[in-house]
């Protein structure tokens, strides 16, 4: 049976989750795969602990149905990592990629990860602040995921931001992905 | 023979899927109210007509009964009308349904399936559509978003067909559908234009005899709705009657020549590994996809299960359905809402019924599934394919009518069985409980 991999995005009602899941599924599309891209259905509240999931595969996608066990997590806010279970159904040999401005190490000694699960980290709010001028952490995580899972290919994701933002706005958060992908570390 | 029509691969949810076909379809009228989750449409569609990329009179109505009633007018008219809802809102609209079909008047409605209120609740499930499953209009139920975009277009074809002359539903699942973005394939517009032709307008016979367009029109002028009591209701009636059995041919003809020009072939059903399953799953809907993927997960275990999946339930394709489980030991029929002091769902009941005189007839169970939104993952989906294997094994049926994915421990809230006290009560305190 074909693979299917599953990711699932952690951010806070305005975060831009959502709209990250929207860029890496129309970024597989770009590459000819197939994807899915569907928020934690709900009345969303600025601020509030909210979820985004995404799909990708070669072959078309016929489950209709939420994400319990994802092959990665990405959570786009290092105070969810205190208040939710972001590692919650996370596979065994999981990729779990945080935005914190804490060292790897220190960061995985906090965290209860499984023998096979790995740990990528990347002060994406740093970086967000520095290149956009706000903690807008959506775009570049998504740039921390491809260096760690590789599910999509920078390049793919680099032509979907300029499809769907323009001018400055595309450049910078260009600039912001290569980035972040840059500085994404595994610990 | 078939010449498939270069599309372009985008990425879309339902709901902007539907409104992309509705865009390229360019109807003279849209009116809609908005209401989650169909409201992505409405928003969609705004822009389209804020961008001059229509030339669709645009009315936002102030309600869905008004939505409904703008697009009988403009279907009177001869124009092409469409309006999207959900829920309440197509709970809103019951008494106009009948009025859009009764007047024989080809509107294309979108319904994105949502509970309905009490208590509140925004997600999928089938409770919507079914309350106004006799109220004359076609239903066809998508799969994924795909479908939701092929099933807009085909809608026209099959409501202005002169033996069918009906409005369609096409209903596609809450969220689960709507907000979820996924691979749609699009035509080109003038594709697209030329699929869905020029707008027709039948031709009838007045009781003298003589010949007159079914349309308002100054130079040709008619009364559509006047009153029909007991002389003829009952023969109009028996015309709409006439006019869904004609749909049951016109979907497959439509769904035929939109699958040589898409190379995406529709039916009235759409069968799933069905030729040699001994058991099945019967399912509308988005869980058709995802009961395809457990049969799928079942098949590699060497059991022999399949998905029959109705797309139309009204018309509802009998014939079909009884050639396709036949041979089938055993089955489950999964309904996405309850008709309340039935026994067992809307689509088991019809699919029951349909095996009465049958030599051959498989074991036919039901589920409830779901409601609210609940989510029907795979494993659940397994285990009916399981439960149908036990039975075919053991012969022992045990419940007909089940819940899927249902909670059966214990809640004292749940299971506490109301007492009655009298209003005196209230001044005393004594509600009861010890």
């Amino acid at each position: 049976m074909n693979k299917i991999i599953e990711i699932r995005f952690h951010g806070r009602g305005g975060q831009g989750a959502w709209t990250a899941t929207q860029l890496l599924a129309m970024s597989a599309l770009e590459e000819g795969k197939y994807a899915q891209s569907f928020p934690s259905f709900g009345p969303e509240r600025a601020g509030a602990p909210m979820m985004a999931f995404v799909r990708i595969s070669n072959q078309p996608i016929k489950l209709h149905s939420d994400i319990y066990n994802p092959h990665s997590v990405v959570v786009l806010d290092p105070t969810l990592l205190s208040a939710v279970n972001v590692l919650d159904g996370m596979q065994s040999n999981g990729k779990l990629v945080v935005n914190s401005h804490e060292s790897p190490s220190t960061l995985k000694n906090k965290l209860n990860l499984k023998d096979q699960q790995e740990l990528w980290v990347v002060p994406a709010s740093d970086i967000a602040i520095e290149i956009l001028g706000r903690d807008i952490t959506s775009t570049a995580m998504i740039g921390a995921l491809v260096k760690a899972t590789g599910y999509v290919s920078l390049d793919s994701v680099l032509k979907q931001v300029q499809k769907r933002f323009s001018g400055a706005i595309a450049e910078k958060n260009i600039i912001l992905i290569k980035r972040s992908y840059e500085e994404a570390k595994k610990a | 023979m078939s010449k498939i029509v270069k599309q372009e691969m985008m990425g879309m949810n339902g709901d902007t899927a539907c409104a992309y076909a509705v865009k390229q379809c360019n109807p003279e009228v849209v009116a809609a109210y908005p209401i989650t989750p169909q409201t992505i449409i409405v928003e969609v569609f705004s822009e389209y007509v804020a961008n001059g990329e229509v030339t669709t009179e645009f009315i936002p109505v102030e309600s869905e009964h008004s939505a409904m009633s703008t697009s009988i007018g403009a279907a009177a008219a001869g124009a092409r009308a469409y309006t999207a809802s959900a829920s309440q809102g197509l709970a809103l609209m019951y008494e106009m349904l009948y009025i859009a079909s009764g007047l024989r008047l080809p509107i294309v409605m979108t319904c994105v399936n949502r509970a309905l209120s009490a208590p509140i609740n925004i997600h999928g499930d089938h409770s919507d559509a079914m309350g106004a499953r006799d109220s004359g209009w076609i239903q066809l139920y998508c799969e994924n978003s795909q479908e939701a975009y092929d099933t807009v277009i085909q809608a026209w074809r099959i409501a202005e067909h002169k033996d069918v002359l009906l409005p369609v539903m096409v209903n596609i699942d809450g969220f689960i559908l709507s907000h979820t973005l996924e691979n749609v394939a699009v035509l080109p517009d003038d594709a697209v234009k030329k699929f869905i032709g020029e707008k027709k307008i039948p031709v009838v016979k007045k009781p003298s005899g003589e010949l007159t367009p079914y349309v308002l029109h100054p130079d040709y002028p008619v009364s559509m709705g006047a009153i029909d009591l007991q002389d003829y209701y009952f023969e109009h009636k028996r015309q709409q009657a006439e006019a869904m059995k004609n749909a049951l041919k016109v979907i497959k003809e439509v769904g035929e020549e939109y699958g040589e020009l898409t190379g995406r072939r529709y039916g009235l059903i759409d069968a799933y590994m069905m030729d040699d399953a001994e058991i099945a799953i019967i399912v509308m809907g988005s869980t058709a996809g995802t009961a395809k993927y457990a049969a799928d997960l079942m098949r590699e275990k060497g059991v022999k299960a399949g998905v029959l999946r109705v797309r139309s339930f009204r018309p509802f394709p009998r014939d079909d359905i009884v050639k396709t489980l036949s041979k089938v030991k055993a089955c489950a029929v999964l309904d996405r809402s309850i008709s309340f002091g039935s026994y067992g769902g809307p689509l088991f009941t019809e699919i029951r019924s349909s095996f009465c005189y049958e030599c051959e007839k498989p074991i036919i169970i039901n589920y409830y599934y779901g409601l609210g939104g609940r989510d029907t993952p795979p494993n659940l989906l397994e285990n009916v394919f399981s439960e149908l294997k036990r039975i075919v094994e053991t012969g022992k049926i045990g419940e007909e009518i089940r819940y899927l994915g249902l909670r059966e421990d214990s809640i004292d809230s749940v299971n506490y069985k109301a007492e009655l006290i009298s209003f005196k009560d209230l001044n005393t305190g004594n509600i009861g409980g010890k």
